[in-house]
C-alpha cells in the first residue's frame, strides 16, 4: 500500500470533526480562563496560552502517529500495553501528589497524567489478544483473560487513587460485547447499577424487600414453566449480598468526599453553600445562556469564575453559557457524530484488530462524553473526568489525539 | 443487536442532553433580569431630592445627608454583635429582629438595619464597619426645612413599604418616596433618577469591575426644584393666628387659581419627620385623635358653609330669573312653611344687596323657593341648582394637585329620593329649604369654599386652585391649571352680589371689623354642629367661618376661613380673614386690636368640653 495514496483514505469526517472540537474547546478555555494580565493569545503563563501549545505539539504527534505503517501498532500492541502499564507503576516511586492522588510525572513546569496514555495502550492490547484466531469470546478461559488485561491497569490506578479514571474502563464492555461476549454481561451491569442506585437511594432494608418482592411476582408470573426454586433462592441472596455489600463499601470504604458525590445526584443533599456546590453553580451558568448565550467571553459566571474547575472538568458549563441552547447543541451533535462515525468505520474494517481497536475508541469517547456533560448538567454524579478534547490539559488531549489518529491510520491502512 | 447497541445508547444520550439543556437553558432558565443574576451586584447612586421654594423664591426645603446602615444578609459573616449594637445604638434582641426581617425580605437586597444616622454617629461608625462584613452605611439624602410650617402642604417622605415595592418596580426597601402633600403628588419630579451600576463579581464576591464595562450603567439625574404659589410669609402668619384654634384658612389669588395660603390646625413642625426621632413623632402624631394634627382639614374636613352659601342661592335665582335684584321682600322674624319656621335675627324688608348685608334667612328663604319652583317638579329644580354649583367646582373634587381631598356634598335629585323613600312618599321643595342658607345637606371643604368665592371675585370664572407655580428646568406647570372654568352664572349678576358683600363691611355683619384703606367684600357664616357623647347627640358651639375677597374691584385674594367652635363668624373667622387679606395686601397690620385678640385667644376650653364629661354650655 503506497504510502502516497494513503492520506487520501484518511476519513476527513472525522479529522474535520476534531478539529472542530479542539478549536472551540480552546475558545472556551480562553473565556474560561481569561484574566487581567492577559497578554494576547500566545501568553505561555496564562492556561489557554499553555493549552494552544499542547494543541499545536498535538499536530507533531498526528503527523507521526500517521506516518508511522499501521501494522506497527499490532505488532507492538503488547510491548505499547507493557510499557504502559510500567508508567503507571512508577508513579509510585517518582509521581507527583496533587489533591490526594498520585497520578502526574512532573517535568519542572509540565506534568503528564500517564492513565491518559494507558487508555489507547489498553485498547491496543485488547484489540490484539481479541482478534487473535485462538481467541473466542464465548469462552470462559478467554473472558477471563481478556478480563486481566482490564484489570491490572484498573488496579493501578484505583491505587492512586483516581476513581473517575477507572469508570472509564467500563467502555471495553462494548468491544467485547461486539465480539461475542454474552448479553447476560451488559444484562448484569444494567442490574447492578439499579441495585447499587436504589441501595443508595432507599437504603439496603428497602432494596432488599423490592428484591424479594419482585422475585416472588416473576415466579408466580412463570409458575406454569415450573421454575426451580432453588435457581430463585441463588438469584435473590446475590442480589441482596451485593446490595449490602454497596452499602457497606459505600459506608465503610468511601471517603467522605465520594459519599457526597452520589448522594448530590440521588437528591440526599440540597445545600447549594456547600458540597453541591460545583453543580449548582454550573446549572446556574447554563441556565444562563438561554436559547443564543450571552457572547464569549461575556458570561456572568464563567467571568466570576463561580463554576470551579471550569477549564477542565466544566467547560461545558462555559459554552452553555456564552454559546447558548444553540452553541451546546452544536457540541453535544458533534460528538454524537463523531461516536457513531467511529462505529461505522469500525463496523467497515477487514481486520478483527482495527474493528475492536475502533470500537474501544469509540466507546471510551462515549463515556467520557455521557459521564461528564451528564454531570456538568447534573443528571450524573460528580466524577472527574475530561470531557475529550475539549477539556484543559495536555495530558488528556495528547491521549484522546494518539487514541483517535491510531484509528485513523488503521482506518486508512484497510 | 450486537452492532446497534453502542449506538442505541449515543442516541439515547443525545436525546437526554437535548432535553436537559432545553430544560435549563430555554424552558427555565434565561432570566435576562440582571438584577436575579448572583454574579452581579447592583449599587445605586442616589440624586439629591429637588427644592421646594415659595411663589417669592423663599427657599422652604432643601437636603441634608443622612447615613443609614444598610445589611445585605447573605454577605453576614459572625461579628461582635455587642459592640456592633453599642455601636448603632440599639438592643441585641431588635438588632436579632432586625436581621431577621431583612432575611425574610431577601438575603441578596439590602435592607435597611438602622436609618438615618447623625454626622455624629456616622463617623465613630464609619471606622469601624469594615469589621462588619455583609453590612455597610448609604449614603441618602434627608430633608431639611427651612420652616416650621407648611408641614400640610409640602407633606413629607417616608420609606417605601412592600405594597410600593410591589406595585411599582422602581424602589427597593429602604428607599425614601413621598408620601405626602407636595412630596406626594409631584414625586417624580423632586425625586430625579437613581442611577444604576451594574459590578461584576467574582465567586468570592469580589469586585472584579463594571458589568460589560458599564454599557448598562446609567448617572443619576438629580431632581427638579419646584416653585409653589404659597407666600411662606402669609402662611406663616396664618398659622401663627390660627395657634389655640381648629380649623383653616384657604387664601387663593382669583386672577389665576394660585393657592397662596393652605393653613390648616393644629398643624407640626416638618422638621419632626426627619431624622432618628421620626417614627417616635409620627406615632405621637398619627395617635392624636383627638386635635388631629396629621388631617389637613382644609382640604379633608367637609363642613356645612352656613351663610356664605347664600351668595350662591342669590346668584342661582338671578340667573334662573326668580327674583330680580331690586326685589323686596319682607321678613316677619322667620321663613313659615308648614307650621314649621326658620327663624331669622332680623325684622324688615330687604332688598338682594341688604339681605346680604344682613345676612336675612327669610329673604334668601324666599329666593330659594321660587327658583325650586320654575321647575315642575322640586326633582328637577334640584338638579338644576346642582348643575349651577358644580359649575362653581362643588360637590366633587376641585381637581387641585395635592393628593388628598373630598368631594363635599351638594345633594342630587335621587339623594332626596332615596333619603324621602320617593315615590312612596314625595318630597317639596321645602325639604330642601335649610340649603338656601348653607346647612342642611349641602357640605364643602374649606377649599371649595375659597374657590366659589374667588369665583364671585372674578364675576364668574376660576382656575383650578393649584400649589404648583413653577418646575424649574422645564419651566411648565401642568396644562389644566391654564384653563379657565366659567360658571352657568353670567357676569352681570355678580354685581348685586359683591356690592351685597360690600355691604356687609360697610353696615353689615362685619362692620365692626373692617380694615381702614382696604375694599373688601365678605361674608359671616355660623354654622350648627353636633357631636355624639356616649351616644348622645349634642350641640356644639356653632363653626365660625368667613369668606372674603379684596380689593373689591380689582381683587388679589380670595379667601376662606373656617374656626371650628368659634362661634358667630366675624367673632374669629372674620377677624382672622382681615388680617390675613391686610397682611398679603399692606404688608403690615393696622388693625393690632384685631391682631392681638386673634393672637392671643384661645378656643382650648371650649375643645374640652365635649372631653370634660361634665354637663357644658355652648355659644357663650
Amino acid at each position: 500500500m503506497g504510502a502516497t495514496k494513503t492520506h487520501l483514505r484518511f476519513d476527513w469526517l472525522i479529522i474535520f470533526i476534531y478539529i472542530a472540537l479542539v478549536s472551540m474547546g480552546w475558545v472556551n478555555i480562553y473565556s474560561a480562563s481569561l484574566s487581567d494580565s492577559a497578554q494576547g493569545y500566545l501568553d505561555f503563563t496564562q492556561i489557554y496560552g499553555k493549552q494552544m501549545m499542547w494543541i499545536g505539539l498535538s499536530l507533531v504527534l498526528i503527523i507521526f502517529i500517521l506516518a508511522i505503517e499501521s501494522k506497527f501498532y499490532e505488532n507492538y500492541a503488547s510491548v505499547i500495553y507493557i510499557a504502559s502499564l510500567l508508567s503507571l507503576v512508577g508513579l509510585f516511586v517518582f509521581g507527583r501528589t496533587i489533591a490526594g492522588t498520585t497520578a502526574w510525572y512532573d517535568f519542572g513546569g509540565f506534568s503528564i497524567q500517564p492513565s491518559e496514555f494507558t487508555k489507547a495502550a489498553t485498547a491496543l492490547a485488547l484489540a490484539k489478544y481479541v482478534s487473535d484466531i485462538q481467541t473466542n469470546m464465548e469462552e470462559l478461559k478467554h473472558q477471563i483473560s481478556a478480563f486481566i488485561i482490564l484489570a491490572l491497569p484498573v488496579v493501578l490506578i484505583i491505587m492512586q487513587p483516581d476513581p473517575g479514571s477507572v469508570l472509564v474502563y467500563a467502555a471495553f464492555v462494548f468491544p467485547l460485547y461486539r465480539e461475542g461476549l454474552h448479553g447476560v454481561y451488559l444484562l448484569l451491569g444494567l442490574f447492578a447499577t439499579v441495585i447499587f442506585v436504589s441501595t443508595l437511594a432507599f437504603g439496603v432494608i428497602w432494596a432488599a424487600i423490592a428484591i424479594v418482592l419482585l422475585a416472588g411476582i416473576l415466579y408466580y408470573k412463570n409458575r406454569r414453566k415450573r421454575p426451580k426454586i432453588l435457581k430463585y433462592v441463588f438469584i435473590v441472596t446475590a442480589c441482596i449480598g451485593f446490595a449490602f455489600s454497596v452499602s457497606y463499601i459505600f459506608n465503610n470504604v468511601f471517603k467522605q468526599h465520594h459519599r457526597d458525590r452520589f448522594n448530590i445526584v440521588l437528591g440526599k443533599e440540597v445545600d447549594t453553600r456547600g458540597i453541591g456546590y460545583n453543580t449548582n453553580q454550573s446549572e446556574i451558568a447554563i441556565s444562563n445562556g438561554g436559547w443564543f448565550g450571552k457572547g464569549w467571553t461575556q458570561g456572568t459566571q464563567t467571568k466570576g469564575n463561580f463554576v470551579p474547575e471550569q477549564h477542565t472538568d466544566y467547560i461545558f458549563s462555559t459554552v452553555g453559557e456564552e454559546w447558548g441552547f444553540l452553541g451546546s447543541m452544536v457540541v453535544v451533535l458533534l460528538f454524537i457524530g463523531l461516536i457513531t462515525r467511529i462505529i461505522y468505520r469500525s463496523e467497515k474494517q477487514k481486520s478483527q484488530f482495527g474493528r475492536v481497536y475502533g470500537y474501544s475508541v469509540a466507546a471510551i469517547i462515549f463515556i467520557h462524553f455521557f459521564v461528564n456533560i451528564g454531570m456538568v448538567l447534573g443528571v450524573f454524579p460528580t466524577v472527574g473526568i475530561p470531557l475529550p478534547f475539549f477539556s484543559y490539559g495536555g495530558s488528556a488531549l495528547w491521549g484522546f489525539t494518539i487514541l483517535l489518529f491510531i484509528f485513523v491510520k488503521l482506518d486508512a491502512a484497510n | 443487536m450486537r452492532k446497534a447497541v453502542l449506538y442505541i445508547l449515543v442516541l439515547i444520550s443525545g436525546v437526554l442532553f437535548t432535553a436537559r439543556l432545553f430544560y435549563l437553558q430555554v424552558f427555565d432558565g434565561a432570566s435576562d433580569s440582571l438584577d436575579k443574576n448572583n454574579a452581579i451586584k447592583i449599587m445605586y447612586d442616589y440624586p439629591q431630592r429637588g427644592y421646594m421654594f415659595d411663589r417669592n423664591n423663599k427657599l422652604l426645603v432643601s437636603n441634608q445627608p443622612s447615613y443609614d446602615v444598610m445589611v445585605i444578609p447573605k454577605d453576614v459573616k459572625p461579628l461582635d454583635t455587642l459592640e456592633f449594637c453599642r455601636l448603632l445604638k440599639i438592643t441585641n434582641e431588635e438588632f436579632k429582629e432586625i436581621l431577621r426581617k431583612a432575611r425574610v425580605y431577601s438575603p441578596r437586597l439590602p435592607s435597611v438595619v438602622v436609618p438615618q444616622l447623625n454626622k455624629a454617629d456616622y463617623a465613630s461608625l464609619s471606622e469601624k464597619m469594615h469589621k462588619y462584613e455583609g453590612f455597610y452605611i448609604q449614603r441618602r439624602s434627608l430633608r431639611e426645612y427651612q420652616v416650621d410650617h407648611s408641614a400640610n402642604v409640602m407633606g413629607y417622605i417616608a420609606e417605601v413599604n412592600n405594597a410600593i415595592i410591589q406595585k411599582n418596580p422602581y424602589y427597593q426597601m429602604g428607599e425614601l418616596i413621598g408620601t405626602a402633600g407636595v412630596e406626594k403628588e409631584y414625586e417624580d419630579v423632586l425625586r430625579g433618577e437613581k442611577g444604576v451600576k451594574y459590578i461584576q463579581k467574582d465567586r468570592f464576591n469580589r469586585d472584579i469591575g463594571p458589568y460589560k464595562d458599564g454599557i448598562y450603567d446609567t448617572l443619576p439625574t438629580r431632581g427638579k426644584d419646584i416653585q409653589l404659589t404659597i407666600d411662606a410669609t402669609l402662611q406663616k402668619y396664618g398659622q401663627e393666628l390660627m395657634i389655640n384654634k381648629r380649623g383653616g384658612i384657604v387664601a387663593i389669588e382669583p386672577a389665576t387659581g394660585e393657592i397662596l395660603a393652605l393653613i390648616t390646625a393644629p398643624s407640626y413642625d416638618p422638621a419632626l419627620l426627619v431624622g432618628r426621632d421620626r417614627s417616635r413623632n409620627f406615632t405621637k402624631l398619627w395617635y392624636d385623635t383627638i386635635a388631629k394634627p396629621l388631617y389637613d382639614r382644609v382640604l379633608m374636613g367637609e363642613y356645612p358653609p352656613g351663610s356664605p352659601f347664600k351668595a350662591l342661592t342669590a346668584l342661582i335665582a338671578l340667573e334662573e330669573q326668580a327674583i330680580s335684584e331690586s326685589e323686596i321682600v319682607n321678613c316677619q322674624g322667620g321663613y313659615h312653611f308648614g307650621r314649621r319656621v326658620l327663624r331669622c335675627h332680623h325684622r324688615g324688608p330687604v332688598s338682594m344687596v341688604s339681605s346680604i348685608a344682613n345676612s336675612c334667612n327669610t329673604y334668601f328663604c324666599t329666593v330659594y323657593k321660587s327658583t325650586m319652583d320654575k321647575y315642575p317638579n322640586p326633582q328637577e329644580g334640584i338638579d338644576h341648582w346642582r348643575a349651577h354649583l358644580s359649575s362653581f367646582g362643588l360637590g366633587d373634587f376641585l381637581g387641585y394637585d395635592l393628593p388628598s381631598g373630598k368631594r363635599g356634598n351638594i345633594p342630587t335629585s335621587t339623594y332626596y329620593n332615596r333619603i324621602h323613600q320617593y315615590p312612596q312618599h314625595r318630597w317639596s321643595s321645602l325639604a330642601t329649604i335649610s340649603n338656601s342658607i348653607g346647612q342642611g345637606e349641602v357640605l364643602l371643604t374649606p377649599i371649595q369654599m375659597a374657590n366659589f368665592t374667588a369665583v364671585i371675585a372674578n364675576r364668574g370664572f376660576y382656575y383650578t386652585p393649584h400649589i404648583i407655580k413653577n418646575i424649574i428646568g422645564p419651566d411648565t406647570i401642568p396644562g389644566k391649571f391654564k384653563e379657565k372654568h366659567y360658571s352657568t352664572v353670567s357676569a352681570e349678576h355678580f354685581e348685586p352680589v359683591v356690592e351685597g358683600m360690600h355691604q356687609v363691611y360697610e353696615r353689615g355683619t362685619a362692620a365692626s371689623i373692617r380694615i381702614p384703606g382696604i375694599e373688601i367684600c365678605g361674608k359671616t357664616g355660623t354654622a350648627e354642629n353636633y357631636t355624639r357623647i356616649n351616644g348622645k347627640r349634642m350641640q356644639l358651639t356653632d363653626h365660625s367661618i368667613f369668606v372674603a375677597f379684596a380689593p373689591k374691584d380689582d381683587p388679589k385674594i380670595a379667601i376662606a376661613v373656617f374656626v371650628e367652635n368659634g362661634y358667630w363668624g366675624s367673632r374669629w373667622a372674620g377677624r382672622i380673614a382681615g388680617l390675613m387679606i391686610e397682611k398679603y395686601l399692606k404688608g403690615e397690620i393696622t388693625r393690632t386690636d384685631m391682631e392681638k385678640f386673634v393672637l392671643n385667644g384661645s378656643l382650648e376650653a371650649e375643645y374640652a368640653k365635649p372631653y370634660s364629661g361634665q354637663p357644658f354650655t355652648i355659644n357663650r
